[in-house]
């Protein structure tokens, strides 16, 4: 698979070490995308890695990713310029459920990045918000400085049909709001145990103690989604990179049911 | 229109679910209304923890004070919360300071009653030590989270 040359035409930088890209393909079809997948970003000459999207499935015209610049292809991505050239391969992987969250309650819960791949159904959600029951937006970050979407997690706050929730972990300064974990945002509740989807990202061990709280609170295995990350290369299931037991993160993932992947994502040797 | 007692109080909170009614009169014997301005202090580190309560509206901060650094805000409490537990562990002194950061309206138990009467009725003490085990439990497992720093750089 090839990858097709897409023009940088917008550069947002979110927090000191993250960026918003905004891509439009230079020939061909726009990419349609399902929330919840990635699509492999190559930065010529350094490389490739997946990345979620992040705009409104709404609009696939806008091809958007947030990145984290963490190696030497992200950090290359986040120092992107308008009208530098990269190369897409994808959409790639599973979705976020939420045909099967229709007429349900739904927790979305994110920590740090994790806001990120949730974004395109959080769109999807509030776009046909009349579909679904309580809403609820949990976000935690580690600072009130690396909050995410700030200015979108105040606008969905401003709806009166949904709950946004945001904690920190540390805080100096003036910070009026929450302080703790995502988790403890969970324990609160002001959903129907029985009758919510929940979808998770974030770091693993924050995604593992949220499928806890979630248990704590009701809410059954099979209602809970979440997104895992793993190093990934050919993103087609045929390189094994990613495999984690039976199943390929790139290929069946990189949304999970809960109670399907529960046996194996705590040991930790895979 | 009837006014709520301090057993209904009681009876309503998270926390006291599944006591029943005499044991919510006995507790509620030791209890008080309250109310903090946005800026009080509720407690200071090392002074006696005469005293629990049940927050029903507002957000307590608990705070670590560090020299050169200021007021490090380590949790905040909401409605539903309970703070603190200081007041079950001798030698029953404020482990941390804590703050109002907004209108705060909480429901108090004094310490030495409640702590008399759980020596007097073990199976009122066996309930509430059950309950402060899993509040305690929840918060060493969030600050556990907190000191992973999961949202930080990655190394």
């Amino acid at each position: 698979m090839l990858p097709r040359p897409f023009r940088v035409i917008r550069v947002k930088r979110e927090l000191s070490d993250t960026v918003t890209l905004t891509l439009e393909p230079v020939n061909g079809e726009p990419l349609a995308f399902r929330p919840g997948q990635f699509t492999m970003l190559y930065a010529f000459g350094i490389g490739e890695i997946p990345i979620s999207i992040s705009g409104d499935p709404a609009d696939p015209r806008q091809l958007v990713h947030t990145i984290r610049g963490v190696g030497a292809v992200s950090q290359a991505l986040t120092a992107a310029k308008p009208g530098m050239m990269v190369g897409v391969r994808g959409p790639f992987g599973s979705a976020w459920p939420l045909e099967e969250a229709t007429g349900s309650d739904v927790v979305l819960v994110a920590g740090g990045i994790g806001l990120a791949p949730l974004r395109p159904a959080i769109h999807r959600v509030l776009a046909n918000r009349r579909q679904f029951g309580t809403v609820a937006i949990l976000y935690g970050a580690r600072t009130p400085e690396d909050i995410l979407f700030r200015r979108e997690l105040q606008a969905w706050r401003g709806r009166f049909d949904t709950s946004v929730h945001v904690i920190v972990d540390r805080v100096s300064g003036s910070w009026g709001g929450a302080v703790g974990v995502v988790t403890d945002l969970i324990a609160k509740g002001g959903f129907d145990r029985h009758h919510a989807v929940a979808m998770i990202c974030g770091p693993e061990v924050m995604m593992r103690y949220a499928v806890q709280a979630l248990h704590e609170r009701g809410v059954a295995s099979d209602r809970i989604h979440l997104s895992l990350e793993r190093n990934m290369k050919c993103a087609i299931g045929l390189c094994g990179h990613c495999q984690l037991a039976g199943n390929f993160v790139c290929r069946d993932g990189p949304v999970f049911r809960y109670d399907r992947i529960e046996d194996i994502i705590n040991v930790w040797e895979l | 229109m009837k006014v709520k007692d301090l057993r209904d109080l009681l009876g309503e909170h998270a926390f006291f679910q599944g006591f029943d009614r005499p044991a919510l009169e006995l507790m509620a014997g030791c209890a008080a209304n309250e109310h903090f301005e946005a800026g009080a202090l509720d407690a200071r580190e090392g002074d006696a923890a005469d005293k629990f309560y049940i927050i029903r509206h507002g957000q307590v901060s608990i705070e670590i004070p560090v020299p050169a650094r200021g007021r490090l805000i380590v949790q905040t409490l909401h409605e539903g919360d309970v703070f603190d537990w200081s007041w079950i562990v001798p030698p029953y002194r404020w482990a941390f300071d804590a703050r109002a950061d907004t209108l705060v309206r909480m429901v108090s138990l004094d310490a030495r009653c409640l702590r008399q009467k759980m020596d007097s009725n073990h199976e009122l003490g066996y309930h509430l030590f059950e309950r402060f085990v899993h509040v305690m439990a929840s918060r060493i497992k969030a600050a556990r989270l907190q000191l992973l720093d999961l949202y930080g750089p990655a190394s």
